[in-house]
């Protein structure tokens, strides 16, 4: 157990500017630094800690429901995160069904979707929010489906569709169309739009006056299902969030379990994972990278990408049967170790990717079209990124040098050598430079690793976490045992939370987990990093083309499963 | 003037006999023109689908519409949530006969292993389907199993009495609703 201790600079701080009474500071077993607060101190403290603590980034908001405790029924969890000294804070208050708490929206613009998801999912009122309104579940929908009193399959049907709408701004109402400019509607079923965004705006011949965007056509209850399923079953969803690099998602969700358990994983599962986030990490570049092209009517890139694709879909299926959703990792390491070869074969795959990636290179960043369609397109500055929780590419384009596998490194991605490309004007160009640059820096890291394989287990043997191996269960009785009370009793983490984050293809993944010692987890909430920067959307497209509004829904490489969850 | 038998002789030399609908079979089960609904991770594996490995332009279905009056197969490919199935539906009224529905992957088919309080128990529950592909997501290989199916069931003109019989589910439930007016 680690022996961390809550920063005394920042206790002595907080305590001398409002009083030693108001908050409780503790550090969790695991080493998670969290400030109890009351509801009605949250929004002092959180505009304290981001002007005067370093803490810049607003990670993650969320509701978690106690029906059990007798007066103040909710939670509200705010995760904050410094870009100086990388350090993390949780703050959490309680209020009751009846109460209200401050928004967030006044201090990081990018508290707004977060809010109203927990609104959406729980009926928390932030007071002052602009547009308090329903953001995942549809329009008809009835109650608040993340409370432990709601039933995870009551299906509420759905028969119509919302008619055209923006947020509502203090100077116009979100319902009512202005008649001088053209309203249009793209998506949910459009080819721009992924599959299931839904884009409307109102223009002003080709220009964008106003947009708005509405998620939640891929609602499929994620955090619903994870608390009614055992902790090793959870896995199988997680890969359906970020299908574009679903491995990456099963690895961000073990190694919060594993750090919650506080049990490290062996050195060869370590590499294993590396391997598999970086080839997910590419062949997520390569999804984003060629449909960008299509949405800017590019289509041979894809065509030729999608090759290289294919040839990782074979090698995930070499490794372990499946194609697309691996559910390779589990808690405590891989459930299987990888065939003979492998790794030499992932180490042919990447001398054919680097030529590939040569070549993308040339045919899109070369292409005279390419650059004037996205150089200098919806822009975003730096500062506007912190403010609205934008990681990954999209931030590092914007030009802030932040990338957990830096800052925060795990499994010893200190030991490997690769650099952070970063972009100056945060433009469509610059994130797709950075998402190609950093194929090549992936590339460098899988060589690395391949070529140093460690030895020994995939997995650690805990009787009470791990699965003993099929040969023992069908050979002998303590494999039989311990294989049925572990599917009987189900793998229990103590009692407690943590909040784990990952560096995705997309940016920061972050799990908050809670167990409460039964076998399955009485909350997990997902930081999606896709649905901080999609929020954005109307803001930054607003002045510009509806042609660059469709190249920068390309270029920010929302995956609906993540986003919508 | 000309010999009966010389004639019948002549039309063998460039003509073939068959039966009209025979023909029109022929036709429509090469040149499928699919939508693709990709909602979800689906859609991914239908990349691949389409794309160079795989590559359904083999069988006679690789002009993708995303216009459903120029398609006439509804590629299902991800789970349909309660909040899209009203779309979905809009989708397959405006598609123009004769047209087909195939559902890939077990979300789309049965909700899949999401029985969750948003999402549609399969899209049957609101359009008629004619070939379920299990997977999740399906391999490739599978889905064109599917594809070569669909070809049989034109080619022996399979009856679909789950399309004969279909009708809009919201046009009862809510005649006022937006789709059921129409």
């Amino acid at each position: 157990m680690s022996l961390m201790k809550f920063p005394e600079v920042l206790k002595n701080d907080l305590v001398t500017k409002f009083g030693v009474e108001q908050f409780k500071f503790l550090t969790t077993p695991v080493g998670d630094h969290v400030i109890e607060v009351p509801a009605v101190a949250t929004h002092a403290l959180l505009q304290y800690l981001k002007e005067y603590a370093g803490f810049d980034f607003l990670m993650d908001i969320c509701g978690v429901d106690y029906p059990a405790r007798s007066n103040k029924r909710f939670d509200v969890v705010y995760h904050l995160f410094s870009s100086k000294d990388f350090s993390r804070v949780r703050i959490k208050a309680q209020i009751a069904e009846d109460e209200s708490i401050a928004t967030a929206t006044d201090i990081w613009i990018g508290a707004d979707w977060f809010e109203r998801e927990a609104f959406d999912m729980f009926g928390i009122i932030f007071k002052g929010h602009p547009n308090l309104r329903k953001i995942l579940t549809h329009h008809q929908f009835t109650g608040f489906p993340l409370r432990k009193d709601y039933e995870a399959d009551a299906q509420q049907s759905c028969d119509s569709v919302l008619p055209i709408h923006f947020d509502n701004t203090p100077e116009q109402r979100g319902d009512l169309l202005d008649s001088r400019f053209v309203p249009i509607n793209v998506g949910p079923s459009h080819p721009a739009m992924h599959g299931t965004l839904r884009v409307m705006a109102e223009l002003d011949g080709e220009t964008v006056v106003r947009a708005s965007c509405e998620i939640g056509f891929l609602h499929r209850c994620f955090e619903k299902m994870a608390e009614t399923h055992p902790y090793n079953q959870v896995i199988p969803y997680t890969d359906r969030l970020n299908y574009c690099s679903a491995p990456m998602n099963n690895v961000g969700y073990c190694k919060a379990v594993e750090r919650l358990l506080d049990v490290s994983i062996p050195p060869r599962a370590e590499a294993m994972r590396v391997v598999l986030c970086e080839l997910s990490r590419i062949i997520d570049h390569i999804v984003s990278v060629g449909t960008g092209g299509v949405d800017l009517g590019a289509l041979t890139a894809f065509f030729h990408l999608f090759t290289f694709r294919e040839k990782v879909y074979s090698l995930f299926e070499k490794l372990c049967g499946a194609r697309l959703t691996v559910s390779m990792t589990r808690v405590g390491g891989m459930a299987q170790d990888a065939p003979d070869g492998w790794f030499d074969s992932v180490l042919d795959f990447c001398d054919e990717m680097s030529d590939g990636v040569e070549e993308i290179s040339k045919m899109l960043l070369g292409n005279k079209i390419f650059i004037k369609r996205t150089q200098g397109v919806c822009p975003v500055s730096l500062k506007d990124a912190v403010a609205w929780g934008y990681t990954g590419p999209l931030l590092r384009a914007s030009g802030l040098e932040l990338d957990l596998r830096k800052s925060n490194p795990y499994y010893g991605y200190e030991k490997y050598d690769f650099d952070i490309p970063t972009g100056s004007n945060g433009d469509i160009y610059d994130r797709y430079c950075v998402r190609i640059e950093e194929m090549r820096q992936s590339i460098r890291i899988i060589r690395q690793v391949c070529k140093n394989m460690p030895g020994g287990d995939y997995t650690i043997r805990d009787k009470s976490i791990v699965l003993p191996e099929k040969k023992d269960v069908y050979g002998n009785i303590e494999g039989l045992m311990n294989h049925f009370m572990l599917v009987i009793k189900g793998l229990r983490p103590p009692v407690g939370e943590v909040y784990d984050a990952t560096e995705a293809a997309n940016g920061e993944l972050g799990f908050y987990l809670i167990s409460d010692g039964s076998a399955n987890p009485y909350r997990l909430k997902v930081r999606p990093p896709c649905f901080a920067i999609y929020q954005s959307f109307p803001t930054v497209v607003k002045g510009s083309m509806l042609a660059d509004a469709i190249a920068t829904v390309a270029s920010m490489n929302v995956i609906a499963g993540e986003l919508d969850r | 003037m000309s010999d009966p038998k010389n004639l019948d002789d002549m039309s063998r030399s460039f003509a073939l006999s068959t039966k009209l609908d025979a023909l029109v079979a022929w036709g429509q089960r090469n040149a499928l023109w699919p939508l693709p609904y990709g909602t979800a991770c689906c859609g991914i594996e239908l990349m691949s689908v389409m794309g160079p490995k795989y590559d359904l332009a083999r069988f006679g279905a690789e002009v993708v519409r995303f216009s459903p009056r120029q398609a006439d197969l509804l590629l299902v490919a991800g789970t349909i949530t309660e909040k899209m199935a009203p779309i979905l539906v809009r989708i397959y009224e405006q598609m123009l006969e004769p047209k087909y529905v195939l559902s890939m992957g077990a979300c789309a088919s049965s909700g899949g292993f999401y029985r969750a309080y948003h999402v549609l128990q399969g899209c049957d529950k609101v359009i008629p389907v004619d070939v379920y592909v299990p997977g999740c997501p399906p391999t490739p290989e599978a889905v064109l199993d599917g594809i070569m199916t669909l070809q049989k069931m034109i080619k022996d003109r399979t009856p679909r009495p789950w399309k004969d019989n279909w009708k809009s589910p919201y046009l009862e439930s809510n005649p006022t609703s937006q789709l059921g007016n129409r």
